[in-house]
């Protein structure tokens, strides 16, 4: 089956991106295909590489970033609320006039679109948030 | 091409107080685009979203319900509201927006997006979906 | 054609469990997870709603919040990530009461 997962809240604030991260890896360790997985609202801020959490609890961010790298995931935050919450990859800095960027690798950033087409595409699509 | 499916958003927060609404609203605008059989649903305190004569002025945000208004330009014909929550809030259809699109297959009539349906109604409708976004 | 509904808040917290019983049909399933879980605490007032449904909890989560086995209503089916991961697949759509 193939599987668009969406991300509501931001990391460590709410148990959304865990439970995301945890049913993704599942999937994926059934023989499943993850789509996508789309970071919408707070969600955009799992997608930052300045984070620095403390070291004897699980890093959040990461732990997408080495996924997406293990399994060829496509990890999608939504422009217009990263445009709001602050996560630029080097094109948005620079189209924006910010002097830096922050996204965290594996992930990119993209429109809403790409959530509608996760719908369209996939057989499920699971949302985890607040 | 794939089939279309029904897409169903679900909607029960407030406005303002958190931006659920608004962000949710932003996808149903962009998906609008992709051509598939959407509805809307307000359940809970998600039908505060549609009260008419809201006023951000002293707020100091921005006012986004006349996008409601827009809905039907956007060939969102289906707006679902719970009739037991706005009964528990004390509303009636009377409170929220006039929400209407035009049925250009009746030479343009204006007809109601929105359909006032009991919670066990809305229940049929929600099992018949294909995809249920949430926020 | 049935439904699997997602309930990740406590119901003593928020109304999401209460809704959602209220669209359950016959053939759905409710999946407790989070906060969630505190619902199938036996003992507890929100136990009520869950009467006549199918419903399972993620046991990670009643673990992580330390609700041992013998507090569960009866009949409550315990899945792990992979379980979740199949209940998703084996339902025909998926409803998460945020």
């Amino acid at each position: 089956m193939k599987f668009t997962i969406q991300v509501n809240e931001g990391p460590y604030q709410h148990q959304a991106s865990d439970s995301a991260y945890q049913f993704t890896k599942a999937a994926l360790d059934k023989g499943h295909e993850i789509f996508r997985v789309f970071f919408y609202h707070d969600g955009v801020n799992n997608g930052t590489r300045l984070a620095t959490p403390p070291q004897d609890d699980r890093n959040v961010m990461k732990r997408w970033s080495d996924l997406a790298a293990e399994h060829n995931l496509d990890l999608v935050v939504c422009v217009a609320a990263a445009q709001r919450r602050g996560i630029a990859d080097p094109d948005e800095a620079r189209r924006n006039g910010k002097d830096a960027d922050n996204i965290a690798p594996g992930f990119r950033i993209s429109g809403l679109g790409q959530l509608i087409e996760g719908g369209i595409q996939s057989d499920r699509l699971v949302v985890f948030g607040d | 091409m794939s089939a279309i499916k029904k897409f169903m958003y679900v909607n029960r927060r407030a406005p303002y107080g958190t931006i659920y609404a608004w962000e949710s609203l932003e996808v149903v605008l962009i998906g609008a685009a992709f051509d598939q059989d959407v509805s809307l649903a307000f359940i809970g305190d998600g039908v505060y979203q549609l009260t008419a004569n809201q006023d951000t002025t002293g707020a100091g945000f921005k006012n986004f319900s006349p996008t409601y208004a827009a809905l039907g330009d956007y060939e969102v014909t289906k707006v679902y509201v719970e009739k037991e929550s706005l009964e528990e809030r004390g509303l009636s259809l009377d409170d929220l927006q006039h929400l209407t699109w035009e049925d250009e297959d009746e030479d343009y009539a204006e007809k109601d997006s929105i359909r006032l349906v009991s919670r066990a109604e809305l229940a049929e409708v929600l099992a018949d979906q294909d995809v249920l976004f949430n926020f | 054609m049935s439904m699997l509904h997602v309930v990740n808040k406590s119901p003593y917290e928020r109304d999401a469990l209460a809704t959602c019983v209220g669209y359950y049909r016959d053939g759905d399933t409710l999946l407790l997870i989070e906060d969630g879980v505190y619902a199938a605490v036996a003992a507890g007032k929100a136990a009520a709603n869950l009467k006549g449904l199918k419903v399972a909890a993620l046991s990670s989560d009643l673990k992580a919040r330390g609700v041992g086995e013998d507090k569960l209503i009866e009949g409550l089916q315990l899945v792990d990530y992979a379980g979740f991961v199949d209940l998703v697949a084996t339902a025909d759509r998926v409803q998460s009461w945020l």
